[in-house]
């Protein structure tokens, strides 16, 4: 009797569904510490600064992880899917992993356009934007250059509009997160008076790049890049390329070669062997280098390494 | 003179007396105290002139949701298409090289359509078209169209068109429509990510390469740390293995499980069980095999990845397997002949591993088997003859992207499900147009 038995099986399917509905429908107890969803570290890291104790933070990647290329990984799809907030880089940084992440948490709070979502490049004036769309000139950002966090300015910005996000959706703690904000602005603007300081010998320095991560440093800083090792964004140097560089760097020499820590450092040692061209490996973010534990110890350290190489 | 210029004289005469008593040092230090004051009421005001902004800002608690703040303008204009969905094209293509001509037959197994592994030769294969948005703020929708030449005349098939909600709370999900079941790990994945040209065996002989069909999933994320997901599905059962749409239109119905997490920062894993319950109504499949019956299969799978640091872009290693158990119950009516009672087992297996050892370029090697009862002599001369064969292929591959949009592979097959090995030679490519892909666990 196939109908008969397939009727019995939407049945048995049916009392599975009830199942499911009522264990969901038991109230889960609801932890006091707002959770919250970075990105990257260096989000985690400001969210540690403004939240302090009133929030739990895990970042879905690591210092020594390219964000360009993370996996929806099953871990990942457990934690967003029990964040209250969401703070990421947006303007494409993570668009191979983090619409399927949102997607696959069936968690309405954090879903793009609520308050608990927050892009932080959506805050600042972004650098790089293309000319031309067209993936011929690689895998660009159509918004702009995402790499922002290497402006300690641009974080003041993020910083003020996030103690707002999170007073929103914790309206309850909105005077501590407040105090946190002043407290962390406070010390971050005498950093960064500090940093502008011992910094002002490396303006006007010439230097090559692994990836175009380092615009905003350069903007910062005076930093003039003179060339990229990777041809075009996402696409390693093959040895054409990196003959090309070195015919230019015999033209006109650059000050330093720089890449971040989860960078392939291949190209940047070949170049720096060919050329004598000193090179320097950066944190680029937060848990990047042992020096740099938080944002503070972030810049502490890129500055202490650049430092250390200028000529 | 008058007595105003009097008063005047002796302020001044008074002061400068005054002034000459202090040392010059306690100037210097007066001056500092004064400056470092002035320092730290400037940098104090500017505290409270952020705060101010911030209050500015600041929406009320009892309208706190309501009314985000939205902190910049985009200077960007509007277009009329700016709602289009994001489109993306997949262009495969293969040529291929068999050392023997190949009728696609594996001895003991009814394979449906999609089940053989295409001509000797170039071909381009299956092109895909995928357009997927957000409808709403509830909905999601996803639409895939696979062009294909078959049999001389180009075919279209619907692949996908489903809609999935977004925000139904408690981590639940429901989704309608066509879609890939969620049974087995890579059923759900399109083809062009496979790591091999082929899909593994089993996949391609109990659920024609990947199961796709119509109906309602409905699926939970369990609010733990470690990632859990369940979920069932109600199909119409029209395609393979199922068919015929039998039970009125509502002839297969699936569970799965999954479960996965991380391991340090270097590793990570997923495993997962699925079971799919199928009504076969009068299938039509390859050889005009008949089968009228239920199809019970149950699955086994695993994927474990390895990133030095866990960045993936430099160097990664992924090992995949599963194992497949099936029964087919019911009526079976070989190409031409009668009907013949047929109640057997079947299994199968695969496991590979792929291992990126430098930006750009993998490596790959695969081993898959079947297994199946032997169903007696009244089967000999039909697709369920086992001719005492125990199907098995082995593969090796070796890919270069040039981009995340791009890829070129090279693998090599020897064929051990037939009678007679086959060897085969592939040269792949794998070009995505349009909308960036998700890259998938």
């Amino acid at each position: 009797m196939p109908t008969a038995r397939t009727g019995f099986e939407g049945g048995k399917m049916l009392r599975f569904i009830l199942l499911v509905s009522i264990v969901t429908s038991i109230p889960l107890p609801s932890p006091a510490a707002l959770s919250v969803f970075a990105c990257e570290p260096e989000w985690a890291a400001l969210a540690r600064e403004v939240g302090g104790g009133l929030v739990k933070v895990v970042s879905a990647t690591t210092g020594m992880q390219d964000p360009h290329h993370i996996q929806a990984r099953p871990s990942l799809i457990a934690r967003i899917r029990k964040a209250d907030f969401v703070i990421c880089t947006g303007a494409g940084l993570e668009s191979g992993w983090l619409p399927l992440l949102l997607r696959r948490a069936s968690n309405p709070r954090i879903q793009p356009g609520q308050p608990g979502y927050l892009a932080t490049t959506t805050v600042v004036s972004l650098l790089d934007r293309p000319q031309r769309l067209d993936r011929a000139e690689g895998d660009i950002h159509v918004q702009g250059n995402p790499h922002i966090q290497m402006n300690p300015h641009n974080l003041t910005a993020v910083a003020k509009v996030l103690a707002q996000r999170l007073s929103a959706i914790d309206p309850d703690n909105a005077e501590q997160y407040q105090k946190k904000l002043d407290d962390f602005l406070a010390r971050w603007r005498s950093a960064i008076g500090r940093w502008e300081q011992t910094a002002a010998p490396l303006k006007g320095m010439t230097v090559v790049v692994q990836h175009r991560s380092w615009a905003y440093l350069n903007q910062w800083l005076g930093l003039e890049r003179v060339a990229t090792i990777e041809p075009k964004p996402g696409v390693p140097p093959g040895s054409g390329d990196l003959a090309r560089l070195v015919a230019q760097m015999e033209r006109q020499p650059a000050d330093m070669i720089m890449y971040a820590a989860y960078q392939d450092k291949r190209g940047a040692t070949w170049l720096s062997e060919h050329t004598g061209i000193v090179k320097v490996e950066l944190p680029f973010t937060v848990g990047g280098s042992e020096a740099a534990q938080d944002l503070f110890g972030l810049f502490d350290d890129t500055l202490h390494k650049l430092l250390a190489v200028a000529p | 003179m008058c007595a105003k210029c009097l008063v005047m004289f002796l302020i001044y005469t008074i002061s400068m007396n005054a002034v000459s008593a202090v040392e010059t040092a306690n100037i210097d230090v007066l001056r500092k105290e004064l400056s470092e004051i002035k320092q730290a009421y400037e940098a104090r005001i500017s505290v409270l002139e952020e705060r101010i902004e911030s209050l500015e800002y600041l929406p009320q608690k009892s309208s706190a949701l309501a009314d985000v703040v939205v902190p910049k303008v985009s200077a960007v204009q509007e277009k009329p298409n700016d709602f289009n969905p994001s489109i993306g094209v997949v262009l495969t293509g293969t040529a291929s090289s068999f050392s023997r001509d190949n009728d696609s037959a594996i001895p003991g197994f009814i394979l449906g359509e999609e089940a053989s592994l295409g001509e000797d030769g170039f071909s381009v294969g299956e092109t895909e078209f995928n357009a997927k948005a957000n409808i709403d703020d509830k909905f999601f929708g996803n639409y895939t169209l696979a062009v294909a030449d078959e049999n001389g005349s180009t075919e279209v098939e619907l692949e996908e068109a489903w809609f999935e909600t977004l925000a139904l709370s408690q981590g639940l999900k429901l989704r309608g429509g066509r879609f890939f079941s969620g049974i087995a790990y890579r059923n759900q994945f399109h083809r062009h990510a496979d790591d091999f040209v082929d899909r593994p065996l089993p996949y391609r002989v109990f659920l024609n390469g990947q199961y796709l069909d119509d109906g309602i999933q409905l699926s939970w994320l369990a609010p733990t740390d470690l990632f859990i997901e369940v979920g069932a599905e109600w199909l119409r059962g029209a395609k393979f293995p199922a068919g015929g749409s039998g039970g009125d239109g509502k002839g297969a119905w699936s569970l799965f499980g999954r479960a996965g997490g991380d391991v340090g920062v270097s590793h990570s894993w997923q495993a997962g069980l699925s079971w799919l319950s199928a009504r076969a109504k009068d299938r039509v499949s390859a050889d005009d095999d008949g089968f009228d019956g239920d199809v019970d299969l149950a699955i086994v799978d695993g994927v474990w990845k390895w990133a030095p640091h866990g960045n993936l872009y430099r160097t990664n290693l992924k090992l995949e397997g599963a194992l497949f158990w099936q029964n087919q119950d019911g009526m079976f009516a070989p190409g031409g002949g009668g009907s013949l009672a047929y109640d057997e087992d079947q299994w199968g297996g695969y496991l590979e591993g792929v291992y990126q050892f430098m930006p750009q370029w993998r490596a790959g090697m695969r081993y898959a088997r079947l297994d199946a009862d032997d169903p007696g002599s009244a089967f000999s001369g039909t697709s369920l003859d086992t001719l005492g064969v125990s199907p098995k292929i082995y593969a090796a591959m070796l890919d270069w992207s040039n981009s995340e949009f791009s890829r070129l592979r090279l693998q090599y097959s020897r064929d051990d499900s037939d009678i007679k090995p086959v060897d085969r030679f592939y040269l792949q490519y794998i070009m995505s147009l349009g909308a960036h892909g998700a890259h998938r666990f």
